[in-house]
């Protein structure tokens, strides 16, 4: 099986650690997996801020990139849903505009092959148990589009909950959005920093060192957020914590 | 050009473009949700019904025929009601060991004089025990939709199992849309107040149901 | 007289004090999460669910399509049974039919149902300016109405009050309307709720002429349906002589059967009860019962401009539960007065800008008052999906295009004010589909890392101002991948 990482921009640039643990992950579980160069951005910001058109050519990139692998897997449940739900969305509205097939038959291949990292482990590779080890005291937020745009449901938390050594900690309202929404973090600053700072106190009360999500620019805000509020905690991406191991522990 | 033949060509103009669809109206929609939820006896459908009432706080007694005018008339007697209001149809021997004075539906009267009356009695056309509900359609045994309004005590007899359905499905199979009806779940309630619901507020704050067997 | 929206700013900006009000936080947070954790409970109870949801927006999607069709047997239906069928194709001229007819009965006032219908009209405020007086009676709208207060929410439109603040405005202001407060009123919901039976029981019983709006209309019988809690719709429909209902044409529904998915779905999602208390249910006139003439008036006022929309006609199925509202991130933080529009909420995000349009500065700013959380679609019992005509809207807004308004074909211009969004969004693309450029852009980052402020100037306080900057890492992923070909090299 030929194995592409999507690691989308916003990691490659902000956050290669996640995308270094990928790849120790899938490569531990015996994936060889490949980093096409000329990947860059699946579009996703620009289509939810009503730039569709501007969304289009960074799709048709997407799908010239990935194409010809079988499994194309991304640590972000939001770009993940760009891929699946909204990708077909395009080719509709391209048909439903008098603009023919194309776009719809472009984009068709990749659909289906696209993948969050915790669904492919779960569902593609059938593992729940990873063999990590990460010894600290976690709460999970699971972040809107893998909960609701890709109905990642509890699998995130039996892989957690597969680790050794971490104590996995119910985090209240953990089903409410955390406010970052992509350009709404910007564009409604005020409601959206409400919403992390709820999040964040919610967090708090857990006890827990650690946030984890499996999405970084949820993250981001929430990061930045609990490091302005000086609350202690650290946001952790869920794959650094699956490919931590006692031999080779994530800091 | 009147809003109608307007109203009418925008509708006409806004689907203009969109695929034609000659379904007919009973293909166009799936109907495989349920006609009922869960199986019950008809006893239990009946226990379902009580205590769903009871969860809307309504107060619910059963009776029995011959008992029923004893029942009712202590009902009366208890919340000291001194006037009745029975529709026209309602056997005449419901009410006929109350102590109170029997005031009949009249068209004529006045909603204030309707305000002056302590309590109605009524039947129903049909008990839906999913939702503890009873349904009023104006026949001759439940009168003026007004009736079973205005006083503040309401006093309602279900023949049981007859007039009990499961669900809502199944009450509508039941009902006339001809007629004027009144679905009444509990006694008057607002949820208004931080969204938490208070019971009592411009209808009967107080309703009894008589599950009659 | 209500307060009015009109001249609103935009959404940000209107948000602004209700999120640094920590009552009106409060009182949003405790409402919303009680009745969440309700609804839950109640929708739970159906293993059917989803079938009824899927049912409901069937029925809505197919009356849509065939509206015009639904529409005549219902005037056919309502007329039949002694009823007058009105038809208004905007506010103006729905008051103007209403002021007439009330004219006509030789009164000066009127009782009123909650009615969102005509709220989104004005119709309290256009029978004023003639001589009439309408009453609110639901007890939220008559929180509002005695508070010269605007509704929050579709549901409980004095949700931002708490108990503590009715009972104030109960006791300074009924006096000025009727009967006013007992002297010695607290704040307990059941005290409230017996001012409020006391104040408006003698408007109910002198009054000659009851307004509504309806939750369902059926083609095939004629039947108008409301549905309510406290029991004024009932003393509204039946004690006048007249009856006049203001109604949106996509409340039709086609057939009396359609009425056994939506008396299920409705009120689990709205006050989150099996059933709620009452529901009224009446064809035409009825000899010796009830109004002795009933008149309708079909309110078209944007509908049929949305319904013309692709994709944002899907809003039209809505049957205004207020399930989103409740289960809304933002709502619950910016309040429902910050949506500027009678519909807060992302119901009322999708809405208000097609039914006005997009001109306004608060109707441009409604499409972005989201997150994407995706929680109001999830409720939604006809499973409107929200977030796809958000973002279809935004496309109107950024990018105009064509678009129907008052039933003419129109070409919007792109909204002011977003040409610096527009050159970074084009720009980032161009970037995006230059991977070199990308990269270089990366690692000038990189290099440069160390000079990053924590916090940002100007624009960029949007994010600063609350929320540290991440660090920049001392080389972009791809960078790392082509050094150790992904970690084979051995050189981390």
């Amino acid at each position: 099986m030929r194995v592409a990482l999507f690691l989308t921009c916003v990691n490659d640039t902000l956050y290669p650690d996640t995308g270094r643990a990928v790849v120790k992950l899938l490569t531990r579980l015996g994936v060889d997996v490949d980093f096409p160069m000329g990947q860059s951005c699946c579009g996703q910001a620009h289509y939810n801020t009503g730039y569709r058109h501007e969304a289009e050519p960074l799709a048709r990139h997407f799908s010239d990139v990935f194409r010809e692998y079988d499994a194309i897997v991304t640590p972000s449940g939001s770009c993940g849903a760009m891929v699946r739900e909204l990708y077909p969305r395009m080719g509709e509205r391209a048909r439903a505009e008098g603009r023919g097939d194309g776009l719809a038959r472009t984009l068709a291949p990749v659909v289906p092959k696209t993948y969050e990292l915790t669904e492919f482990l779960v569902d593609v590779l059938g593992v729940t148990d990873v063999g990590a080890h990460y010894p600290h005291k976690v709460t999970y937020h699971p972040t809107c589009h893998g909960l609701r745009g890709l109905g990642l449901g509890d699998r995130p938390r039996r892989l957690l909950r597969a680790v050794r050594g971490l104590e996995l900690v119910e985090l209240p309202g953990a089903e409410e959005c955390c406010g970052f929404g992509g350009t709404f973090a910007l564009k409604n600053a005020e409601v959206s920093a409400a919403m992390g700072a709820d999040k964040v106190r919610n967090a708090e009360s857990t006890g827990a060192e650690v946030l984890c999500a499996a999405d970084n620019s949820c993250l981001m805000h929430l990061g930045g957020t609990m490091s302005r509020l000086r609350t202690g905690m650290r946001p952790v991406h869920i794959a650094e914590i699956l490919a931590s191991t006692e031999e080779e522990p994530a800091v | 050009m009147s809003g109608r033949e307007r109203i009418l060509g925008r509708v006409r103009r806004a689907l203009a473009d969109v695929a034609p669809d000659d379904r007919p109206y009973g293909e166009a929609v799936p109907r495989d949700y349920l006609r009922e939820h869960g199986r019950r006896t008809v006893e239990e459908t009946v226990e379902l019904l009580a205590e769903n009432l009871a969860d809307y706080r309504a107060v619910v007694h059963r009776g029995t025929e011959d008992r029923l005018p004893a029942l009712i008339g202590r009902l009366l007697a208890e919340r000291g009601s001194r006037e009745v209001l029975v529709p026209a149809g309602l056997p005449p021997a419901w009410t006929a060991a109350a102590d109170a004075v029997r005031v009949d539906d009249r068209a004529a009267d006045t909603p204030q004089r309707l305000d002056r009356v302590d309590s109605v009695v009524t039947g129903c056309a049909v008990a839906v025990a999913e939702t503890g509900t009873i349904v009023l359609d104006g026949s001759p045994d439940q009168g003026r939709r007004r009736i079973s309004l205005v006083p503040d005590h309401h006093i309602c007899v279900v023949r049981v199992p007859d007039q009990v359905v499961s669900s809502v499905p199944q009450a509508l199979e039941r009902l006339d849309p001809g007629r004027p009806l009144t679905w009444i779940s509990g006694p008057s309630a607002t949820s208004d107040i931080e969204l938490d619901r208070v019971e009592g507020v411009h209808g009967p704050r107080t309703l009894e149901v008589i599950l009659l067997g | 007289m209500t307060g009015t929206f009109v001249g609103m700013p935009a959404f940000p900006k209107a948000a602004h004090d209700a999120v640094h009000d920590p009552t009106l936080r409060g009182n949003l947070r405790h409402a919303t999460h009680t009745i969440r954790a309700k609804r839950a409970r109640a929708v739970g109870e159906l293993s059917d669910w989803a079938a009824l949801r899927e049912a409901g927006r069937r029925i809505k999607d197919h009356t849509l399509r065939h509206l015009d069709r639904y529409l005549l047997q219902l005037e056919e239906s309502v007329t039949a049974a002694g009823g007058t069928v009105h038809w208004a194709a905007d506010a103006d001229e729905a008051n103007r039919i209403v002021a007439r007819l009330v004219r006509e009965t030789g009164e000066s006032e009127v009782v009123k149902v909650k009615s969102m219908a005509t709220q989104e009209i004005g119709l309290n405020e256009a029978l004023e300016a003639e001589g009439i007086r309408a009453y609110e009676t639901d007890l939220a709208e008559l929180i509002v109405q005695l508070g010269e207060d605007r509704p929050s929410h579709i549901l409980v439109p004095a949700i931002h009050r708490n108990r503590g603040e009715i009972r104030d405005i109960f006791r300074k202001e009924m006096g000025r309307w009727g009967r006013p407060a007992p002297d010695d009123l607290t704040d307990t919901p059941a005290e409230l709720a017996e001012a409020a039976r006391l104040h408006l029981r003698e408007k109910f019983l002198r009054a000659k002429v009851g307004i509504s709006g309806a939750n369902f209309m059926v083609a095939e019988t004629g039947t108008l349906v409301v549905v309510e809690s406290e029991g004024n719709g009932r003393m509204c429909l039946t004690l006048p002589e007249t009856l006049i209902s203001v109604v949106g044409i996509e409340k039709v529904v086609p057939a009396w059967r359609d009425l056994e998915v939506f008396l299920q779905t409705l009120p689990r999602s709205s006050t989150a009860e099996r059933m709620n208390p009452y529901t009224s249910m009446w064809t035409g006139t009825t000899d010796e019962d009830g109004p002795r003439a009933f008149h309708l008036v079909l309110l078209d006022n944007g509908r049929t401009d949305t319904l013309a929309d692709r994709v944002g006609r899907q809003a039209l199925r809505c049957i205004r539960c207020s399930a989103c509202l409740n289960v809304c991130p933002v709502y619950e933080r910016a309040g429902g007065h910050a949506y500027g529009s009678v519909y807060p909420g992302p119901i009322g995000a999708i809405l208000s800008p097609q039914l006005r349009g997009t001109a306004s500065e608060i109707d441009a700013s409604l499409p972005y008052a989201s997150s994407l959380c995706g929680a109001c679609y999830e409720v939604c019992p006809v499973a409107i999906d929200i977030p796809e005509v958000l973002v279809h809207l935004r496309e109107r807004v950024v990018e105009g295009g064509p678009a129907v308004r008052q039933g003419n074909k129109v070409v919007l211009r792109p909204a002011k004010g977003h040409a610096a969004e527009r050159a970074a969004m084009r720009a980032a693309r161009w970037a995006f589909g230059h991977p070199g450029a990308l990269r270089a852009g990366q690692r000038l980052a990189s290099r440069t890392r160390r000079l990053h402020p924590r916090t940002l100037p100007g624009p960029g306080r949007a994010w600063s101002g609350t929320r540290d900057l991440p660090a920049v890492p001392a080389e972009p992923f791809r960078d790392w991948w082509q050094r150790t070909r992904g970690g084979k090299d051995g050189a981390e």
